[in-house]
């Protein structure tokens, strides 16, 4: 078995086996505690950039499985604690260990993952590279790490061309900032004809094809960054057409709307975080991925007051905008993976436009 | 929504005595719910009628009644204590099936006492098989065709229909009491009648075989306001056909995409949304391996067993947390008592796999049949978490104390391949082994799978440890074999045999290696958040978490493992006490157990709980790291006295009576000498270890004989011999595992059997009370029924015995509990016939009779003060004014093929208390308990050996008078109609139709008193006579004593009419 290293930019080496591709990567390492959806995760655009580690120990026991959530893996690389010998599902078509290989994505198995994970949790969130070079140096190894930074990932995570799937029910522009097959499918699934935009596209574009709603999606990296798509929004919002965002979408609205983002220590991604509505005091149980909010104080409330907190760190997750067809929030209601408990927000969104036809 | 406020004194309802199917998890859920309750400043009212409970003690609620769980009690309990509401959802179906009574008649509205924690409608949609179908219907979650019948024919009817095998699940019954699976009419005839007859509502579920899906189950909660989030969900290996309290369980899902993860656990949201559930709810699956295709098997509207291990396998108190919710609070608005940042809104993560392993009760049931069917047979459990399923596996397995410490303990090479296959398609207890063989000889795993549906993971995982196996054998035993072995989970013993070398061998080359055992937090949160609780497993594969504390003195308690018939809930009970006592004496306490039911596995008992197996190597991991000051061995049973030897080789002191006082009591020639310096007398008898030699000493001594291995608990093997046939049988049995220990034969005494629980400080004793056994000597005295105060012995032998307790005691040096068991014969001459130096099943049950905590005196005791300086005067303490009678509960009706005859092997599975003024009404109240409540159609057999002949005419004349009818086999009719007493002859089993066997079949008859003659009893009869009695619910009575107790009870005892008392007050 060919040995791999996970070098931390703090100098700590994790020793274990080299699995998928054999090749060298740098990039920044998150966590993601779902114990099950390895391949929506792997699949899942948010992660560009971003090399995973999985908490769950057992990884890939149900082998390859249609549940992709784009047409290719997104993560840089892919760090497990052990990697199942044999896949076991009626759905699989093949192991975790070829697919990694296919998708030239490197990783490293065999390795305390869960030591990583606190290191992480106390460090906050760190670049890395994961390599088969045993003679690796290094210092001038933590100098490249050091020197990693994501940027530009939403262009490449989002689609060329613009596409349309047909539907009897509202027409929604989506704006793809890399985007998640699962949200196209939630709202196709309610009928919708759904037309899919690169993240480029003009809001003109959009506004001329008269949509009925436009859904923001997620995308990777930080949502500061995207300056231009943030202008863009800002002519949606001044538009009365439904206004659906989640996640990258939800912090670009408030981005749009003059609010701040922050990086969090080491952002949530999981399928177990609590959210609450503040309307009704219920409580969801959401599926995540984001490593940076929106601090919901630099948001007036006469533009838009908050509709979901955290329940366990009270962040932002989610805004209804005063006076207007937008809601947004920061969790993943398509979930995949995760809890399906809020996938009623599509059939809200489906509701608000169709109130406003 | 914050808490209620029109709540203020609260009845908690228990699960009552240990039956299969309903064990230790519903005292832990107790405990865990009352102490929550409390500290929300209720008044908790407590009624349970398990005295072996932690939840029955004072500190935990603030009145406790130790009363038999019926109806009538309930009531005049309410009407007593005024309590404002009564949470039944924590007791099991025991607790659930009163409180539905409780409403349905109305008391409950009528006296303004609310329910809370569920609604009757609740329990009736859960519960209630025709409801349930309409509810899953209704919200379209799919059930497998079923319908309810109530007779047989119906059932036939509806199996012709959907075709066979059809499984049978009677109505509110506990672990699947009375189910099946039938494959031909016959059987569903048999099964079907024998279900109608159990269920409390005369419903039997006959239901579309689903047997070879996969049995996932979700542990779910929600709140007042409707929000619902999952615990865990878990994987039964086994599928379905085999109960899941009978299965191996792995938690998380192994198997399951996220897809079908995601849809079952939608499901179960909507199914706990629907049933309006306000608390914790079990919803079990079957789904198809093949497609999406699953059906609700059942929901658990309450706390169960497996809430029980979901919490303990994720950190997630579930009974804490559906007490809070009880009582007004949502799930945002509970803290999270592990990370102390989240709340209980939240759905735990594991960054671990846990498997679970039941604990067959085969051992003692040899002649049971051994199949695992949708009836639950398991005693208890273990658990084990490990990184890894293969290294979690092989720690639940050696955690079991059944001589199996890896997938080669069970030997199958003399079966052929043929014969391999067919016996594949077994299930039982030891089926893993038989994988694990078909492994070895090169069988597929499709071909596995095929045969047992066991998924082909599990399969591949049980093929890594015996391609481990091999490699160990075949190689060298390299750094990174090794490594990987015990990363694997193999002990060093079995590495040291598979190598050739020695255990020590094995362990120093580990050491040269580095590689030794770390351990890991469970933190709810798959180390997401920082977490304080101290609750750890052992890996080889990552760094320690386990952090340095050395500022006070460490204690190393040792629990008791699985719940086994002999070893059960009293031995938790101690170990959890004697680990409060140490924290109340400034100590940091540690404790190491493995069962996932039990409150010593809770995490806020001891400071640090190490979830692992009771090993010596496991042990030693923990005391290395730990470096405790000293360990205490007594309060767990005989699986925390069996480490002791161990202990001392690691250098731990043992607190309390040495190792060598412990073996000073088993060891024959030790004991007897001891016995001749004290001067008090014994039965003759001798040691051996042939059944040669065996027969040369009862020849010697006369027969009877009692014929035992030596250090057992329960009795285990132990038997009376009458001739040398017996024997030759027994030693038979008793060498079928080698014995380290010389067999011990006795002669037999007949005589009273008096028992005693003493505290010594190494001068002084005290002796909380004496306690007498109905039944004379010859039946185990878990199996007997034990009264305090000893009612029918002078004065004169009272002191004997404090005497002869005071100088065994001090002989022995003993330095904390000891057990000693006499025999007192008509002459009154006082023997001792055990004694056992240790903590025993009596003490939970008379620490709460007399007030007096034993397990808190003996550990304070065990560290240096005197009985004279804790405020007591030392010898026997007085008499208390009230009677207290335990009565043992069988759960022989689990059990197919299991003899019910009582003797000196132990076979009950829990016990019940009745406590009252007078002995009578103590008795009555102990047997209603033990669920004998009598009469009902006035018609009782009586059939009796010889002996009990003239015994036998007194107790029917009384029952005779009581207007009960009495029907008798030939011999015990004349005797009973010579002396007067009205008896009609009923034919024998062998002759024709109506025989003794209709009678019974027939749901006339409320009790057989059968007293079978002692010595090995072959007769097919007797057993064929009490099964079928067993298995149509009626009361069975093997002993003569136990029978004149029972008229004792029922002469002047009114159900309406009984005195309460409340223990907190003695």
């Amino acid at each position: 078995m060919k040995k791999a290293y996970l070098i931390l930019e703090d100098g700590t080496v994790f020793k274990g086996n080299s699995i998928g591709a054999d090749k060298e990567v740098i990039s920044e390492i998150v966590f993601n505690t779902s114990m099950t959806g390895y391949l929506e995760v792997l699949t899942d655009p948010s992660y560009a950039g971003q090399a995973i580690v999985m908490t769950y120990p057992l990884i890939g026991n149900y082998g390859v499985t249609p549940d992709m959530e784009s047409k290719r893996a997104w993560a840089d690389g892919f760090i497990v604690r052990e990697l199942s010998d044999i896949p076991s599902n009626f759905r699989s078509t093949g192991s975790i260990e070829e697919f990694l290989i296919a998708q030239d994505v490197p990783g490293i198995s065999k390795i305390d993952t869960r030591a990583l994970t606190k290191k992480l949790r106390e460090s906050g969130t760190m670049n890395a590279m994961i390599t088969t070079d045993e003679n690796y140096d290094l210092d001038s190894c933590l100098a490249r790490i050091k020197n990693y930074h994501i940027t530009g990932v939403v262009k490449t995570a989002s689609i060329d061309e613009a596409y349309t799937i047909k539907g009897n029910g509202p027409k929604v522009a989506l704006y793809d900032f890399g985007a998640k097959a699962n949200i196209i499918k939630s709202l196709t699934q309610r009928g919708c004809e759904v037309t899919v935009y690169p993240s480029d596209t003009k809001a003109q574009v959009i506004i001329d094809s008269n949509p009925d709603g436009i859904m923001l999606t997620n995308g990777p990296g930080d949502p500061a960054e995207n300056v231009e798509i943030i202008q863009q929004l800002k002519k949606l919002y001044e538009t009365n057409i439904p206004i659906f965002a989640i996640c990258l979408g939800h912090q670009l609205m408030a981005l749009a709307n003059g609010a701040k983002t922050y990086k969090l220590k080491y952002g949530h991604r999981g399928g177990n975080h609590p959210v609450k509505d503040l309307q009704t005091g219920r409580v969801y149980i959401s599926s995540q991925n984001h490593g940076y909010a929106v601090d919901a104080s630099t948001l007036d409330e006469s533009v838009a007051t908050e509709a979901f907190i955290n329940v366990n760190d009270k962040t932002n997750e989610g805004f209804s905008y005063t006076g207007k067809n937008i809601f947004t929030v920061q969790f993943h209601p398509e979930a995949c993976p995760g809890p399906e408990d809020t996938n009623y927000l599509f059939d809200q969104f489906v509701d608000m436009m169709k109130g406003v036809r | 929504m914050p808490k209620n406020n029109e709540l203020k004194k609260i009845l908690v309802i228990g699960s009552g005595p240990i039956v299969i199917g309903q064990a230790a998890e519903f005292d832990y859920a107790g405990t865990q719910a009352c102490r929550s309750l409390k500290e929300e400043g209720m008044e908790v009212v407590l009624l349970n009628s398990n005295p072996a409970t932690i939840m029955t003690d004072k500190d935990i609620a603030d009145k406790v009644y130790i009363e038999p769980l019926t109806v009538e009690v309930v009531e005049q309990l309410i009407l007593k204590e005024q309590p404002d509401s009564v949470l039944p959802t924590l007791g099991g179906q025991a607790a659930l099936n009163l409180a539905m009574e409780l409403e349905e008649d109305g008391f409950l509205k009528r006296h303004n006492v609310r329910l809370i924690g569920t609604t009757s409608e609740t329990i009736k949609k859960a519960e209630d098989r025709l409801e349930f179908k309409t509810t899953m219907e209704k919200i379209k979650e799919p059930v497998a065709p079923s319908l309810v019948v109530e007779d047989v024919e119906a059932g036939v009817a509806f199996a012709n229909k959907i075709n066979y095998p059809v499984v049978l699940r009677p109505a509110y019954t506990l672990g699947g009491s009375g189910g099946g699976i039938a494959h031909t009419e016959e059987e569903l005839r048999e099964i079907l009648e024998n279900g109608l007859r159990l269920s409390r509502v005369g419903q039997v579920l006959v239901e579309r075989y689903i047997g070879g899906w996969k049995e996932i189950e979700y542990e779910v909660m929600r709140d007042n306001a409707g929000n619902c989030i999952t615990v865990c969900n878990m994987e039964n290996i086994d599928p379905v056909g085999v109960h899941t309290g009978d299965s191996i369980v792995v938690a998380p899902s192994q198997t399951l995409a996220d897809k079908e993860y995601q849809m079952l656990r939608t499901s179960a949201l909507n199914i706990i949304d629907e049933l309006k559930i306000t608390g914790g709810c079990n919803v079990q699956y079957a789904l198809n391996p093949d497609t999406f295709e699953y059906c609700v098997i059942e929901v658990n509207p309450r706390v169960s067993r497996s809430s029980a291990l979901a919490s303990k396998a994720t950190g997630y108190p579930i009974a804490k947390v559906a007490a809070k919710i009880a009582i007004g609070y949502n799930l945002d608005e509970i803290k999270n008592a592990v990370t102390k940042k989240t709340y209980a809104s939240f759905e735990p993560m594991l960054d671990y796999c846990v498997v679970k392993f039941p604990r067959l009760p085969f051992d003692k049931f040899i002649t049971a049949k051994r199949t695992l069917t949708t009836q639950m047979k398991a005693t208890g459990e273990v658990m084990s978490i490990s990184t890894n399923f293969e290294g979690a596996l092989m720690k639940a397995i050696r955690s079991l104390e059944q001589h199996v410490d890896s997938l080669m303990s069970y030997d199958f090479t003399k079966l052929s391949e043929e014969e391999l296959r067919k016996e594949l398609a077994k299930v039982d207890d030891i089926r893993i082994w038989r994988i694990a063989e078909a492994l070895r000889r090169g069988f597929s795993y499709d071909e596995i799978f095929a045969i047992t549906k066991i998924d082909r993971w599990f399969i591949s995982k049980f093929d890594n440890l015996v391609k481990m196996e091999k490699s160990l054998q075949e190689k060298e035993l390299n750094k990174e074999l090794l490594y990987e072995a015990k990363r694997m989970g193999f002990p060093d013993n079995v590495i040291a045999k598979l190598t050739n070398k020695t255990e020590e061998e094995v362990c120093s080359l580990r050491h040269e290696y580095h590689i030794l055992a770390a351990y890991k937090m469970v933190d709810t949160c798959a180390a997401e958040f920082e977490a304080h609780t101290p609750y750890y497993y052992s890996v080889y594969d990552g760094e320690n978490e386990v952090k340095e504390s050395h500022k006070k003195k460490k204690i190393l308690v040792l629990g008791s493992g699985p719940i086994r018939i002999g070893q059960g809930i009293e031995f938790d009970f101690c170990s959890v006490h004697c680990t409060w006592a140490f924290e109340a004496e400034g100590y940091e306490t540690i404790i190491i157990n493995n069962n996932p039911e039990t409150v010593s596995t809770d995490f806020d008992i001891a400071d640090k709980l190490y979830f692992e197996p009771l090993t010596p190597e496991d042990v030693k991991n923990v005391v290395d790291l730990e470096k405790p000051d000293g360990a205490v061995v007594q309060f767990g049973g005989q699986t925390a006295i069996k480490l002791t030897e161990s202990l001392m080789k690691m250098g731990v002191p043992i607190f309390g009576t040495s190792a060598k006082d412990v073996d000073a009591a088993e060891d024959r020639e030790l004991f007897d000498q001891i016995l001749e310096e004290c001067q008090i007398p014994r039965p003759t008898g001798g040691t051996v270890f042939t059944a040669e030699e065996a027969k040369e000493v009862a020849n010697k001594l006369g027969y009877p004989v009692l014929v035992r291995p030596s250090y057992v608990l329960g009795g285990q093997g132990m038997q009376i011999a009458i001739n040398d046939h017996d024997v030759d049988e027994f030693i038979g049995i008793i060498n079928q595992i080698a014995q380290e220990h010389p067999i011990l034969v006795d002669k037999y005494l007949q005589g009273k059997e008096i028992e005693v629980d003493a505290v010594c400080d190494g001068e002084d004793i005290l002796i909380p009370g004496i306690m007498e056994h109905i039944e004379r000597a010859g039946i185990h005295s878990g199996d007997s029924i034990s009264v305090y105060p000893a009612k029918s012995i002078s004065t004169e032998v009272k002191k004997t015995i404090e005497d002869y307790t005071r100088k065994l005691a001090r002989s022995l040096h003993v330095l904390g509990l000891i057990n000693i068991q006499f025999i007192v014969t008509p002459d009154d001459q006082v023997y001792v016939i055990e004694v056992n130096p240790r903590s025993s099943r009596t003490v939970p049950y008379i620490s709460k009779v007399t007030g007096i905590p034993i397990v808190a005196l003996a550990t304070k005791v065990i560290i240096g003060e005197k009985i004279k300086d804790l405020g007591y005067t030392p010898g026997l303490q007085k008499e208390a004014e009230y009677f207290a009678v335990k009565a043992p509960v069988f759960s022989f009706e689990k059990i197919r093929g299991a003899d019910i005859n009582l003797g000196p092997e132990m076979k009950s599975t829990g016990e019940c208390l009745g406590i009252a003024k007078t002995f009578e009404e103590a008795l009555y109240k102990a047997f209603l308990g033990a669920g004998i409540r009598l009469p009902k159609h006035k018609k009782m057999i009586i059939t009796v050996r010889d002996e009990d002949k003239a015994e036998a005419v007194e107790i029917g004349r009384r029952f005779e008078k009581i207007g009960y009818q009495i029907f008798s086999t030939t011999g015990t009719a004349k005797a009973l109609n010579d002396a007067g007493v009205k008896a009609i002859p009923i034919k024998k089993l062998e002759q024709e139709s109506p025989n003794i066997l209709d009678l019974i079949l027939g749901h006339q008859i409320d009790l057989v008193i059968d007293t079978p003659p002692q010595g090995a009893d072959h007769s097919r009869d007797g057993f064929i006579i009490r099964r079928n009695a067993i298995e149509t619910g009626v009361h069975v009575l093997t002993a003569i004593d136990t029978a004149k107790a029972l008229i004792d009870s029922l002469e002047n005892t009114n159900i309406r009419k009984l005195s309460l008392i409340d223990i907190a007050q003695i």
